[in-house]
């Protein structure tokens, strides 16, 4: 910037900037969001290639004629030079189509569509009870640092970030579901509820209620409860641990002092002043978790034998079905990427700081 | 890195040495502050019952044909499903085989594959790292870059994928965790070359006409790898899980094998009669990376003072 326009800037826009600055901000974040789309579209082509298995042989089976070998190898665009299978690739992903489903043959994306509802579900429970018990459990252990329930959520946090999840889901069915009776078994409903409901949402504590199947709903619920508390424990983990240190730090800054000065009371301190000023950082937290849950969910919903995207990415792994292998990847890339850029913009807006 | 253990009740003269005020030599100065970071660990309860659990989970893998009790390979159809006993201490699985023996050897398994996993990601991502930081203009924007593709992915996510790619396996599995677990390193060294690279003699050895390769190599890297080795003793607890996540679903080790992945994935069909064979390899994954977690938070406490 020139001496001049250093000058001339006052209050208000500057004259020498065409540009607004949150304009020029926001198409930088878009800039490197749409680079790193690209990228990820790239690693995943790279791993689809890596392939040990002949995809011909994948897709026709070992006891094919040469010709019908060949005119599989021209169909798939094998014979193509890598830039051109790799333009068709980017071509396909940006019109959603990642191939056929070798497993259900069905295309890849229809398949996602729908076993996804199903995730979501089961993640946004989870996040639910990982949130609603994380946050006020890192805030109370930041107020009463080194006491009894400090002591506490911190070995409850230490266990759900080293304890397997699948070991713990199996072992919640064993004790939850065969011996105390509680809760549901696998699945995300009784096998006599299956066809009786009409997919309206692919939701079905949503699709339930609104069929006003009291009932069924109950049932739903009996069967979500243990996979997304086990899903929840970890983001638990990750959300108390990080709330924690966020409100710490809080609580070591002068306004505190001075609103106990004043007679305010510790928790009006805590939860009206401090929560406030650490609101941003914990939702971007739990944004991140989140994400993080997607990946959690490949092993509870093996163990679960929940119909969602994680048991099918599973059964696409070992069915060596690399189309739909490379299709949900690519998708939880995508989903990470986006939240991290939504957390971002979250930053920016919210907090002044940053700007 | 655990600090060698030095016990001051040894002897008058190696207290005195480690507690001189002026080293005499950089052995010496490197000693002394290996003692006292020994010191504060010894100040902090969980991080040293981490430590020494990893000792107990090395010895007993080193030791492993000494210590189990039964071949973990020979079935023997008339003693399966055996509840814990005193011939079997934890029971036996499906096929007759001793579960404590299995889990004994089972330890080898998964500190070869930590171990080796730590082998492959530290290097690459502290290659990618310096030379990132060290470079910087376009080399640093393209690389890091990189880093931000692979570390778009969950690292169960991306190992899976890499695993589908390459075949099951164990050794696959390896490398498919350390192509994951190499991007939060070289973030790490990156940002360690930054405020090494301004350094007076960095700039000294380059007006000596050292080569960026040689500056690189010889004065940069060893500067990162302590930061390095704490972070990867903290990555060793996902690593693990990450392993036994691939195990149980049956694209990392394969059975007969005695990982605990898949000795807890074999159990599953009879985790409603017989708990115990999923059970307790399960337990075993658990008291592990509870290890690693522990003890790398004491050492984060220790040696980056900004998290105390």
């Amino acid at each position: 910037m020139s001496r001049t326009a250093i000058a001339a800037s006052g209050p208000g826009p500057e004259p020498g900037r065409i540009l607004p600055s949150w304009l020029k901000v926001s198409g930088r974040i878009l800039a490197s969001f749409a680079v790193t789309l690209l990228g990820l579209a790239a690693l995943t082509f790279f791993i689809g290639r890596l392939l040990p298995l002949d995809p011909v042989v994948a897709v026709l089976g070992d006891n094919v004629t040469q010709e019908a070998y060949q005119a599989m190898y021209r169909q798939l665009g094998l014979d193509q030079p890598l830039y051109v299978q790799f333009g068709r690739y980017i071509w396909g992903v940006l019109h959603l189509d990642f191939g056929m489903a070798l497993t259900t043959g069905k295309p890849v994306m229809a398949d996602i569509a729908r076993v996804f509802p199903a995730t979501i579900e089961l993640a946004s429970v989870a996040i639910m009870i990982g949130t609603s018990l994380g946050i006020p459990l890192g805030v109370l252990s930041a107020m009463y640092r080194g006491s009894l329930i400090d002591q506490i959520v911190r070995v409850v946090g230490l266990i759900g970030y080293s304890a397997p999840n699948f070991w713990l889901g199996l072992m919640g069915l064993v004790l939850f579901y065969a011996t105390l009776g509680w809760v549901g078994g696998p699945g995300r409903i009784d096998f006599t509820y299956e066809f009786d409901l009409e997919p309206v949402t692919g939701f079905l504590l949503i699709d339930s209620l609104l069929a006003g199947n009291w009932e069924m709903f109950g049932n739903a619920v009996s069967h979500i409860v243990l996979p997304a508390s086990i899903l929840a424990f970890s983001s638990l983990a990750y959300i108390s641990r990080m709330t924690r240190s966020f409100m710490m730090e809080q609580l070591g800054q002068e306004y505190v002092v001075t609103a106990r000065v004043k007679g305010l009371s510790w928790a009006r301190t805590v939860w009206g002043h401090a929560f406030r000023n650490i609101a941003v950082q914990v939702v971007t937290v739990v944004a991140l978790s989140y994400a993080f849950l997607l990946e959690g969910a490949v092993l509870t919903e093996t163990v679960f034998a929940w119909p969602g995207f994680g048991r099918y990415l599973t059964n696409a792994l070992l069915a060596g079905d690399m189309n739909a292998v490379v299709g949900c990847t690519l998708l939880v890339g995508v989903i990470f990427v986006t939240l991290n850029l939504l957390c971002d913009l979250l930053y920016r807006v919210f907090d002044p700081r940053t700007r | 890195m655990a600090p060698q253990p030095i016990d001051p009740a040894s002897g008058r003269g190696l207290r005195a040495w480690l507690a001189a005020p002026v080293p005499s030599s950089p052995f010496q100065a490197r000693m002394q502050q290996l003692s006292l970071k020994w010191w504060r660990l010894r100040a902090n309860p969980a991080a040293l019952f981490g430590l020494a659990i990893i000792v107990l989970i090395a010895l007993t893998a080193l030791f492993a044909p000494l210590i189990a009790t039964h071949d973990i390979y020979a079935q023997d159809l008339t003693m399966r499903l055996q509840r814990p006993s005193a011939a079997h201490w934890f029971g036996t699985d499906e096929l007759g085989r001793d579960i404590f023996s299995r889990l004994v050897f089972g330890a080898r398994i998964t500190l070869y594959i930590a171990l080796l996993t730590a082998v492959i990601a530290a290097p690459l991502g502290l290659i990618v790292g310096t030379t990132s930081g060290y470079l910087g203009g376009w080399v640093d924007i393209v690389l890091m870059r990189i880093v931000d593709i692979f570390l778009a992915f969950p690292s169960l996510v991306l190992a899976l994928a890499f695993v589908a790619a390459l075949g099951p396996g164990i050794d696959h599995a390896i490398i498919a965790i350390a192509l994951a677990a190499w991007p939060p390193i070289a973030r790490l060294a990156r940002a360690e070359t930054l405020s090494i690279r301004k350094s007076d003699y960095i700039a000294a050895v380059r007006l000596q006409g050292a080569s960026p390769l040689r500056i690189i190599l010889g004065h940069v890297v060893p500067m990162c790898i302590p930061s390095v080795v704490v972070r990867i003793t903290l990555n060793m607890a996902s690593i693990i899980l990450t392993a036994a996540g691939l195990g149980f679903l049956g694209l990392g080790a394969q059975p007969p094998s005695p990982e605990w992945g898949a000795m807890l994935a074999s159990g599953r069909e009879f985790i409603l009669t017989n708990g115990w064979i999923a059970g307790i390899p399960g337990l075993a994954i658990l008291v592990t990376s509870l290890a690693f977690n522990l003890f790398g938070d004491g050492l984060r406490d220790i040696l980056d003072p900004r998290h105390g």
